[in-house]
């Protein structure tokens, strides 16, 4: 329990450090960019909102730096992001709201794919060093080392364009409406399966890797030499003895590249025209919409946070030493 | 043991490297496009000048085809190499040299400094970073390959920091550096003569690490259109393609090019440190590791305890 409770006060702070850089941003950049987006709106917003704006971009200089700091931290734990531009006058929050049932759906299923497959082949590619396998890994690195959007395209060319399978874009079709019917869920699958292979055929080396390397490791420990001299059948040492202790190094790694692999899954959703949050991020740079950007940037700091503390409490539940009362 | 070997002639890995095949394929890949990228752009023409065939298949005019409004591919290839190989190797070296520092200083620090420091470097190892840099670099309108470059290395240097915090810990404990001390060394000598140069090829198997990140984190940036979208490098050639759906009208000679050259860049910095890796720590190689598994089946373990060197059966 000590262990997961100073997990909890790490992320609280890394939580409040997002919060305040992401408060200090627009107040450091050169030139005022703000002011010539408020400027556009400015006529056309409610006093509450025009108030909620100033604070969160400081454009109102009549009040102290640290008194805009805490009314943007009031500002914030209400849950209120300020006014998207792009969808004018829809609340931040309200936007974000709608992308990302898409975006948790999207990444949460291909990350959690990506990691199973990623570690079976990871343990296969340890047991099986010196043979043919090892020809993976110039294969898995080149996948790698692939921007995951242009990974995107080919898979769209292929099998959308050429082949025609699957749908070209976006996340369920126009003649449905989103709602608990198999209709529209059908439809939300058939869009969803070619980002999905996407994102974890080109997050899949990480694991691969990262598995292959720490198993090598604990191939090598006096306890797996004792538990093949007990004459313990292959497999029963190879996923008891090995694996199990392999695992939790790359479950520490899993959960911190969570936030470049939900980095390349935004990309993934633009190429796609997914309507998740990754493509809200989109057009909120085409728009300079800056208080939709910094919304989804606070959002995917705030999820990636969320989904480091369950892979925490994986962690814990899998490696007793972590129970110990320290 | 070799690891011993490596970290006490620091000079013996490098010539050990350039004998791994791993390290040569790379290091080739590498040197194909620093060519491509610095004498290329004057054998190609103007990659903004426009001509009368658009969405040209490729062809002895065209080796690549042209874009949508009759652009050569080819010169917008051959011109953006730089600006990936640039933003790279800029965005790295800065983010290392931060990450050297942090690492260092945490672990010779010790106690409350360390603490701080290492919370610092964990706060930014998990905020996401392509988000962060997006909105850095929305605000800066139009930016500069270099400003882009610090903005990336901003969000690339905590995951080396935490290395080399760990490996510094680690050597510091060693014998060698424990009887520098005894001798009277000053903790500057120590660091500079004793721990650095032994950490050098672990530092330049993150660099290469960091280069990819930073050229894939730039590619990212340019297709979706964040700093300035008329500097050609392969991120912009993909945003002008997803712009002008070359995707539908099947111009696949448009945007396969681009990310072929960042996956085949990417894949020889990649094999650079694993090569690399594999040298700092030899229990990674494949080649060394011949004991396959076949054997284990038929064979009883017994053969194997007598040969493992450190294994006393049935202690």
């Amino acid at each position: 329990m000590a262990f997961l409770a100073r997990r909890l006060g790490f992320y609280l702070i890394t939580a409040w450090v997002a919060i305040t850089v992401n408060f200090f941003i627009p107040r450091l950049m050169p030139g005022n960019p703000v002011d010539l987006v408020f400027d556009r709106v400015r006529h056309a917003i409610s006093p509450a909102a025009l108030h909620a704006f100033t604070i969160a971009f400081g454009i109102d200089n009549k009040q102290s730096l640290i008194s805009q700091y805490f009314g943007y931290l009031d500002q914030i734990l209400h849950g209120n992001l300020g006014i998207s531009i792009t969808f004018f006058p829809t609340p931040v929050s309200s936007v974000i709201r709608g992308g990302l049932p898409w975006t948790l759906f999207l990444v949460g299923v291909s990350t959690v794919l990506s990691f199973l497959f990623g570690t079976l082949l990871g343990m296969v590619a340890a047991v099986r060093r010196g043979t043919w396998v090892d020809a993976l890994l110039p294969v898995t690195s080149f996948l790698s080392a692939m921007p995951y959007f242009w990974m995107g395209l080919l898979v769209l060319t292929v099998f959308a364009v050429n082949l025609g399978w699957f749908p070209l874009s976006g996340g369920y079709s126009p003649t449905v409406t989103p709602s608990f019917t198999w209709g529209f869920i059908s439809s939300a699958l058939d869009h969803a399966i070619l980002p999905a292979a996407t994102i974890v055929v080109s997050s899949i080396a990480g694991w691969l890797l990262g598995m292959r390397n720490v198993m090598m490791g604990t191939l090598g420990e006096d306890y797996v030499l004792l538990a093949e001299a007990k004459g313990l059948p292959q497999r029963r040492v190879t996923f008891t003895y090995a694996a199990r202790n392999a695992i939790l190094p790359n479950m520490a790694a899993f959960a911190l590249s969570l936030g470049f692999i939900v980095s390349g899954a935004l990309l993934t959703e633009v190429v796609f025209s997914y309507p998740g949050i990754g493509y809200l991020l989109f057009e909120a740079v085409e728009n300079e919409d800056y208080p939709l950007m910094q919304g989804i940037f606070l959002m995917i700091t705030l999820l990636v946070l969320l989904a480091n503390l369950l892979a925490d409490v994986m962690y814990a539940a899998l490696d007793p030493r972590t129970r110990e009362v320290a | 043991m070799s690891t011993v070997d490596v970290y006490l002639r620091p000079r013996g890995w490098l010539r050990t490297a350039v004998r791994s095949p791993k390290v040569l394929t790379g290091l080739g890949l590498l040197i194909f496009f620093v060519l491509l990228g610095v004498i290329g752009p004057m054998f190609v023409g103007n990659p903004s000048a426009t001509g009368p065939d658009a969405y040209a298949h490729p062809s002895l005019q065209y080796p690549l085809g042209t874009t949508d409004t009759g652009q050569n591919v080819l010169a917008q290839l051959v011109d953006g190499t730089s600006v990936s190989l640039i933003v790279g190797f800029v965005a790295a070296a800065i983010a290392t040299v931060i990450a050297v520092a942090i690492g260092l200083s945490s672990a010779f620090l010790g106690g409350v400094p360390d603490e701080i420091l290492s919370t610092i470097t964990n706060v930014f190892l998990v905020i996401p970073a392509l988000p962060l840099v997006i909105v850095l670099a929305g605000y800066l309108h139009g930016a500069s390959t270099l400003v882009i470059s610090v903005v990336i290395a901003v969000t690339a240097w905590p995951w080396t920091a935490r290395i080399m915090r760990a490996q510094t810990l680690s050597l510091r404990r060693r014998d060698y550096v424990q009887s520098a001390r005894v001798a009277g060394e000053s903790t500057t000598r120590i660091i500079w003569f004793e721990i650095v140069p032994n950490e050098i090829p672990l530092i330049f198997a993150q660099f290469l690490i960091t280069v990819l990140y930073a050229i894939l984190i730039q590619a990212g940036l340019a297709f979706l259109g964040v700093g300035s979208v008329t500097t050609w490098s392969w991120g912009t050639m993909l945003y002008w393609a997803q712009n002008a759906e070359a995707l539908s009208f099947g111009a696949w000679w448009w945007f396969v090019p681009p990310g072929l050259c960042l996956a085949l860049l990417g894949t020889g910095l990649a094999l650079m440190n694993f090569g690399v890796d594999e040298i700092a720590n030899p229990r990674l190689s494949s080649a060394r590791a011949k004991r396959p598994s076949r054997r284990m089946k038929t064979k009883p373990a017994s053969d194997r305890a007598l040969t493992a060197p450190d294994v006393v059966v049935g202690a």
